[in-house]
């Protein structure tokens, strides 16, 4: 049996999301996608959600919403799902990940580069 | 800058033109200096974070309840660099143990590469993240940080106690020092886009 790991969040939550979007999950929210809020907060609206779309008025990584809701990164990702999916947010992906033993290109390479020499 | 008073604490936020996420990973034993080399060189303070997973077989019922014995809470911090106005890279310390190493795919994957640090007292602990990485095809340098109450090895000596080929950069470096932590992450992007104008160059 191969062993794969399953991300685990509260399970009730899990279930209806799993049970609703069974493929996206997998590719939905990479720990550096960059979250950016397309609307205010609204009166009634999840706790949660207020504090994300206040948070992503700027770039925001998935890993650094989870960080500062104290929430683990799969709750983050579901709480982040709910929001894509009413177009509260926008999701700036990073480039896919390149197959296994490939590289990214040089030209990114040589941008980081220059950035890390820059620091 | 932004000065608004609703502000609670003091987050540096991205420019709104960020767009690009990148990733390195720093894989080393428990004290072998991640956070303080995460430290030395973020934007920000090193932030936490905890990633809820359970190791399942892939034909598990799917009605079948999640036990809890089965569940890993792996915890890991990271910090930021913006590298230009689009680009912002993160770095993340992360626990080399075994028994962590089946998240790798899920957390860690698209990773630019990788920095394995190693505490010379305890070369040993570095054995199984080596193997991981080469086994993953993940590109990586060894850090060697030096404790001052270790005993000094040259780093060919070094290179033959951890059986890496000599393709791989090996660099010294004292991660409580900025330029030192920063010259790391020079040489492991150095050694990614030599394998990467290798390869272009490869018909
Ligand atoms: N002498 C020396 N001490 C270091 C160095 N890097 C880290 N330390 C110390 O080692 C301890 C553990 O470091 P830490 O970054 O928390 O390790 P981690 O568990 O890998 O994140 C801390 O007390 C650091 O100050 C180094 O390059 N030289
Ligand atoms: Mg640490």
């Amino acid at each position: 049996m191969i062993r794969r790991p399953v991300d685990l969040g509260d399970p009730d939550r899990l279930y209806i999301v799993t049970g609703g979007r069974h493929r996206t999950d997998d590719t939905s929210f990479d720990l550096v996608t960059l979250i950016v809020s397309e609307c205010e907060p609204t009166p009634g609206m999840q706790s949660e959600h207020v504090r994300i779309l206040e948070l992503c008025r700027r770039p925001t990584a998935v890993v650094e919403v989870s960080a500062e809701l104290k929430l683990p990164v799969t709750v983050t990702r579901i709480l982040l799902g709910d929001l894509l999916a009413t177009g509260r947010i926008t999701a700036r992906h990073p480039r896919p990940a390149p197959a296994r033993h490939a590289l990214p290109d040089s030209a990114l390479l040589k941008q980081v580069l220059d950035g890390l020499h820059n620091l | 800058m932004d000065s608004t008073i609703s502000e609670p604490d003091a987050r540096v936020p991205l420019g709104a033109a960020a767009d690009t996420g990148l990733k390195i990973v720093i894989v080393g034993g428990f004290g072998v200096g991640k956070t303080t080399l995460v430290r030395s060189v973020s934007e920000i303070r090193p932030l936490n974070t905890e990633e809820v997973m359970t190791q399942a077989g892939v034909g598990i019922d799917e009605n079948a309840k999640v036990s809890e014995k089965n569940t890993t809470t792996v915890a890991f911090d990271f910090g930021r660099i913006s590298l230009n106005d689009r680009m912002v890279l993160y770095l993340f310390g992360a626990p080399g143990q075994e028994r962590f190493w089946f998240l790798w795919d899920r957390l860690f994957s698209g990773t630019l590469g990788a920095v394995v640090l190693v505490d010379t007292r305890r070369v040993a602990d570095s054995w199984y993240a080596i193997d991981r990485l080469e086994h993953h095809g993940t590109p990586f340098v060894v850090a060697v940080n030096r404790f001052s109450d270790a005993a000094s090895h040259s780093l060919e000596e070094l290179r033959e106690a951890l059986s890496l080929s000599d393709d791989v950069p090996m660099l010294e470096c004292d991660a409580r020092q900025r330029e030192s932590s920063k010259s790391v992450l020079i040489g492991l992007v150095n050694h990614l886009y030599d394998l990467s104008m290798a390869r272009e160059m490869t018909p």
